[in-house]
């Protein structure tokens, strides 16, 4: 009790308190931040739409999304003349483009989403034990990322996915392969950088084993790169998930996926362009939307750029 | 304290050395014929700490003082040579006491910008010690680090505060709460006020000062300020390229400086009295890098002393000419 007492008399106010308080302050002021910051804003509603569009896809989408009709094909757009009942028109196989496309997004923001994830776990763990202790393991895990970045990720994975063969998971494992090197980079080059810091020295001499430095002293410090990074390579990975499905290498073509729809067009251009249009629209806009986030987030978390 | 203890040092130095080795990489080595360089930072420091003493380290930048500091705490481990802590060698201490070393031994750095984490509250920071000091307990911490606040001049309030919310000096005097924290014995104390202004310097000093009274602290203070030193120090210990070249007790060393770099050294103290001022000793050259060290003695490239040929050929020894007062000099046999 007399602890309790004491500490009132310390402390104004209970610790606890002020904490949740200051997560929910730096919160708001994140808000704040991107309130100012319109491109940043713009991104982020324009993904928050797609999210919630792909998470309640079933509701949303108008027609089942693989069913084919071979009476109804190739119908235009609205705007291009054709009905409400199928606003994007239908493709070659009478599918409703408006559907796919939605149930399209799934695949596309999960793919991304899935393998910056599985990117990050790889590449951070790899980077910050490469950059903290140095030596023959990084020096091995260096020149194994210098060989991967010698190859140009679209033919890494055509050549990855030629052996794997079409499908949801092997895309991802192809795609990861190569995109934790960027983390790897990143998180190696933050690490080295924080490491020679003064407070790391500190928590060294007040007896810290090394892991608790690297979980608690830096990744704190460097965790706002890896986010920036990690948005803005959602973006790219969409368009690599795109391209191979796109080349018949990606999503097998009973999953509708963009890239695939794309590709479904390619020979109605002249006459029924939408069946190829709207997905590659919808491609751009997202990727647009999602560097557009990365970059603002990059602004509003480095506190050197002060926004006004 | 008994006689028998009161003359054993707490922590005795012994040809330290810390040389930093670069090899060559593989191909520099192959087609560059790169050969390995070895940059001395500490080479063969001898020095006795004495219980609840303060002792000076001055020297010109890159003479090795921030290396020797860092290497008593155990941040570097020594090339060779032997410090040993209370008659125990720091090498012999096993992982598992580790603990106890680092709890005794401390440093306070010369940088509160980036001495502190940036993204942890003042809390945060001073857990970790008192979670080391097996305090586990949360609101006990909280009031330890409240006294602790309160003790170096800051108020408990703070310890929500992050530490861009600081001055400079505010932030030193984290840094120096955060090595109380673990009721040390010996603190290393790497240029504490040098990256602060001269009236926090002070406030600086004095909390400094407090402290070792209060704690029966043991300070090894490393500064190139001379007038602080002066202030501060029970004993200063002059160093020049990787070596102490000369210790005495303060107002000897002042007094009575006997090595021409420490003669160099005192005069370029700022005076107003235009008599000294003609007097200043201007050195010639820079400091030899530590990578290629003279022959002979170390000074002799600048030494405005210099006699004969043994300066040359012959590394002066360190010898005791009396009262504790120590010289690395020929001049001086």
């Amino acid at each position: 009790m007399s602890v309790h007492k004491n500490i009132n008399q310390i402390l104004p106010n209970d610790l606890h308190v002020t904490k949740t308080k200051l997560v929910l302050k730096n919160f708001k002021d994140f808000l704040k931040k991107l309130k100012k910051h319109p491109s940043a804003l713009i991104g982020a509603i324009l993904l928050i739409i797609y999210v919630t569009i792909s998470i309640f896809a079933p509701f949303i989408a108008l027609h089942d999304p693989k069913k084919t009709n071979l009476n109804i094909k190739m119908k235009p757009a609205v705007w291009n003349g054709g009905e409400w009942t199928y606003p994007f028109g239908t493709d070659q196989l009478g599918r409703d483009i408006f559907s796919r496309i939605i149930y399209g997004a799934r695949v596309s923001l999960l793919v991304g989403f899935i393998t910056v994830m599985i990117s990050i776990i790889i590449g951070t763990f790899l980077g910050c034990i490469a950059g903290y202790y140095m030596g023959r393991l990084d020096a091995y895990v260096s020149r194994f990322a210098d060989l991967l970045l010698a190859f140009p990720f679209l033919i890494f994975s055509i050549g990855a996915m030629a052996m794997l063969g079409p499908g949801f998971w092997n895309l991802i494992f192809a795609l990861s392969f190569k995109s934790w090197v960027e983390f790897f980079r990143l998180v190696r080059g933050e690490v080295l950088a924080e490491k020679t810091k003064e407070y790391v020295e500190a928590a060294k001499v007040l007896g810290m084993k090394d892991i608790q430095i690297i979980v608690s002293e830096i990744l704190p410090n460097i965790v706002h790169s890896i986010l920036v990074l990690g948005t803005l390579r959602i973006g790219y990975l969409i368009i690599m998930e795109a391209s191979l499905s796109y080349l018949g290498l990606g999503i097998p073509p009973s999953i509708p996926a963009w890239g695939s729809m794309i590709e479904g067009g390619r020979d109605y251009m002249f006459n029924a362009h939408w069946i190829s249009t709207y997905p590659g629209v919808v491609l751009v806009i997202l990727v647009l939307a999602i560097n557009m986030f990365g970059e603002g987030l990059r602004d509003i978390l480095d506190p050197r750029l002060k926004l006004e | 304290m008994d006689e028998e203890n009161r003359n054993k040092p707490l922590v005795n130095i012994k040809n330290l050395k810390k040389h930093f080795i670069k090899k060559p990489s593989f191909l520099g080595k192959t087609l560059l014929k790169q050969k390995k360089t070895v940059l001395k930072a500490v080479d063969g420091v001898d020095l006795d700490i004495h219980q609840g003493e303060t002792i000076g380290l001055v020297g010109e930048s890159g003479c090795g003082k921030t290396t020797f500091g860092r290497t008593i705490v155990n941040l570097y481990k020594p090339t060779s040579g032997n410090i040993t802590y209370k008659g125990i060698n720091i090498r012999d201490i096993k992982e598992e006491n580790m603990k106890t070393f680092r709890q005794a031994v401390q440093i306070i750095f010369q940088n509160p910008y980036s001495s502190l984490n940036p993204r942890k509250t003042v809390g945060d920071i001073l857990s970790v010690p008192l979670k080391n000091r097996g305090i586990t307990d949360k609101t006990e911490r909280e009031v330890k680090i409240g006294k602790l606040l309160n003790r170096v001049g800051l108020a408990p309030r703070h310890i929500s505060s992050y530490p861009h919310q600081f001055s400079g000096g505010q932030r030193q005097r984290i840094g120096i709460a955060r090595a109380l924290a673990v009721q040390p014995e010996f603190i290393v104390a790497d240029e504490p006020v040098s990256a602060l202004d001269v009236s926090v310097q002070a406030q600086i000093i004095n909390l400094l000062q407090e402290l070792q009274e209060e704690y029966n602290l043991t300070y090894l203070f490393i500064a190139h300020d001379l007038s602080v030193i002066h202030y501060v120090s029970d004993r200063v210990a002059v160093m020049y390229l990787g070596k102490v070249v000369e210790i005495a007790e303060t107002n000897e060393l002042f007094n009575n400086s006997l090595h021409p770099y420490t003669k160099a050294l005192l005069s370029a103290i700022p005076t107003v009295d235009r008599k000294k001022r003609q007097d200043r000793i201007i050195l010639e050259g820079t400091v030899p890098t530590p990578v290629d060290i003279p022959s002979g003695c170390r000074f002799k490239t600048r030494c405005f002393m210099k006699k004969d040929k043994i300066c040359d050929v012959e590394e002066p020894k360190f010898i005791d000419i009396g009262n504790g007062h120590k010289v690395a000099c020929h001049l001086y046999r």
